[in-house]
């Protein structure tokens, strides 16, 4: 199953970024092989609407779930219109994060837990 | 004084005293039998009306306009999402669009761009136009609905508002940003109100920098004289901009602002000496005609 985490930087190592809209990378990872591709987030300078252009990137790249820290509403509901599974209030390193992942020990998301433009803060 | 003059009072720093000196400059040209209309188009937090205390006659919807997707006629080509530079729209999978509908600036991109008709407009309503009288003064205010973002498209429906033959004062919103652009675009003058202090000059700058950019003549207007220092005065001799008024630091005009009163009472010279000088620059543009 392929999964998409937010991170600070470009490899499993890397701390979860806390934002999904503005993330800095997005990383594809195959949760059975562990390989995994690095998305550079351009909507970390858009104007507006990084939520909703950030979660077309992970849609369009495949992803069936997102591990991140917040989402603001505008990306939950286009992940949610994607079926996509959502996690939130991560941190730490993207690998132990998929590790909780893949055990089955993190909790879906079913609402938006930050407000818009939280991002644009931190 | 019977041809349109459209005058814009702006300032790059809030609190400067934008309202105080129209709403005190529409009523000083009332008094003098000119024909005048007051328009606020500081449409996020209009307080004009709190002096002038106009009687509403008019409310209007001002509304916009925002794709709507059917369906059924979709065929998932995605071209929605690809043109819209907001993301308000955006393509899912197969015949799924969703859009957003505070992220659209109505560009109608969607629209055109769809090859089977299946996005439509749909009206969105962003605020009102209040339009009323105060004693033989005219007024209109712009309401944004609170939460809304769609600031220029309420300006400009203010501004459609402009009366031929009367001298229209308008009431930008404070800052260098697309409303104040929609706001000053197209007007005659800009007097940009600034205060004495380092971060008034620092703002006066930035607003110096859009109304020469857009290359509309202008003026500067000091409020609370006396207060900080020369730097503002200074910069002005320096790159020869004209001081239309000067207001002192005052206490008496805090007051009355904080009741809710016109300072012409108090001030009538420094109004008079204003209204000469929006006459003067009137009459000249209309000489050079």
């Amino acid at each position: 199953m392929k999964i998409a985490v937010t991170s600070t930087g470009k490899t499993l190592d890397s701390q979860i970024d806390p934002r999904f809209g503005r993330a800095a990378f997005f990383i594809i990872i195959d949760t059975e092989t562990m390989d995994y591709s690095v998305i550079e987030n351009e909507s970390v300078v858009a104007g507006s609407g990084a939520g909703v252009s950030s979660a077309k990137t992970v849609i369009d790249a495949g992803a069936k779930a997102v591990l991140t820290g917040n989402f603001g509403p505008n990306a939950h509901r286009t992940l949610q219109a994607a079926a996509i599974q959502l996690y939130n209030q991560l941190s730490g390193k993207v690998s132990d994060a998929v590790e909780l992942f893949k055990n089955g020990k993190l909790n879906t998301s079913d609402e938006p837990n930050v407000n818009s433009h939280f991002g644009m803060d931190s | 004084m019977s041809q349109s003059y459209v005058i814009a009072i702006a300032s790059g720093k809030g609190g400067t005293g934008k309202t105080t000196i129209a709403v005190n400059l529409a009523a000083y040209c009332a008094r003098s039998n000119s024909k005048v209309q007051y328009l606020d188009c500081d449409v996020e937090e209009p307080n004009g009306h709190i002096f002038l205390k106009p009687k509403i006659n008019i409310k209007k919807d001002v509304t916009v306009q925002i794709p709507q997707v059917d369906s059924e006629k979709c065929i998932g080509c995605g071209k929605c999402g690809k043109i819209c530079r907001f993301s308000a729209i955006v393509h899912i999978k197969d015949n799924k669009v969703l859009t957003f509908e505070q992220l659209c600036h109505s560009c109608g991109g969607c629209i055109r761009v769809c090859p089977t008709d299946a996005i439509r407009p749909k009206k969105l309503k962003i605020g009102d136009i209040e339009i009323g009288q105060s004693d033989n003064l005219d007024f209109v205010q712009g309401k944004l609905n609170i939460g809304n973002i769609r600031t220029p498209s309420l300006i400009k429906e203010v501004k459609t508002q402009i009366k031929k033959d009367y001298l229209s004062i308008i009431d930008v919103p404070p800052g260098t940003s697309c409303s104040v652009v929609e706001a000053v675009k197209g007007t005659d003058f800009v007097i940009l109100v600034t205060e004495p202090t380092p971060f008034g000059l620092n703002d006066l700058k930035l607003a110096v920098g859009l109304v020469k950019k857009m290359k509309l003549p202008f003026a500067v207007a000091i409020n609370r004289d006396g207060l900080g220092n020369d730097q503002v005065e200074k910069y002005c001799r320096t790159e020869n901009i004209d001081i239309a008024l000067k207001l002192p630091d005052d206490r008496a005009i805090a007051r009355a602002y904080s009741t809710g009163q016109l300072i012409l009472d108090q001030h009538e010279k420094s109004f008079s000496n204003l209204f000469k000088f929006v006459k003067n620059i009137r009459s000249k543009r209309y000489a050079k005609r």
